[in-house]
């Protein structure tokens, strides 16, 4: 799972290392998101994936958002923004169902999956890093 | 004007800059990028992206929707 890349970089280079460990829709952006800009802008990334982050390095991603515990996630639903009561957030689906509307959203919104984001974080050689003592935990 | 264009309209943060990038790498010293964008935050993105990589930003303007740079790849 660690995958080591051999790029040569200058000593003085700018350095960047993000801890990774959570592995759901909304928390998969930021990493992704710092580690690729920063990576556009000749930073040397390495990201390190673990406890439930170590998901996101799954090949085929299923990740999901839930208002379930978040107070601050309100949707914009029918022209206005709608906060979830928890209690809806218990019924079964509805993590699916938020899903689903946060995935639209980004797609509407012409913002970047976690697919592509990877992919791109990848294609300028960011390094990402497995934790091995969470492989061997789950 | 421009050796190659990028079409970076309907995308959102941070794509435009990481496509830019990309292109960038594929271009020869000297030779210059043309960005098209629809995101506003683009502008000051684009700004920060020469300054921190030290390519050139020549010229950016702005017709209401789109907004276009002119980045010159420096060694």
């Amino acid at each position: 799972m660690a995958e080591e890349n051999s790029i040569k970089v200058p000593s003085n280079a700018k350095k960047m290392t993000i801890i990774c460990t959570k592995g759901s829709l909304d928390w998969a952006y930021p990493p992704f998101i710092l580690a690729t800009t920063a990576a556009a802008m000749d930073v040397d990334v390495t990201m390190f994936f673990t406890f439930y982050g170590l998901q996101l390095l799954k090949k085929d991603l299923k990740l999901k958002v839930t208002p379930l515990g978040n107070p601050a996630m309100s949707m914009p639903m029918g022209g206005m923004h709608m906060v979830m009561p928890n209690m809806v957030g218990m019924i079964p689906g509805v993590t699916d169902m938020a899903s689903v509307m946060m995935k639209n959203l980004i797609k509407k919104k012409g913002v970047a999956s976690i697919e592509e984001l990877r992919e791109a974080a990848t294609l300028s050689d960011v390094r990402m890093i497995g934790c091995q003592m969470t492989l061997d935990l789950f | 004007m421009a050796d190659e264009v990028l079409d970076a309209k309907g995308l959102n943060c941070p794509l435009p800059i990481l496509k830019a990038k990309k292109a960038l790498n594929g271009l020869d010293d000297g030779k210059v990028l043309e960005v098209l964008s629809t995101d506003p935050g683009s502008v000051a993105d684009f700004e920060a992206f020469c300054r921190a990589t030290g390519n050139e930003l020549v010229e950016q303007d702005n017709d209401g929707e789109v907004y276009r740079f002119l980045i010159k790849r420096v060694a």
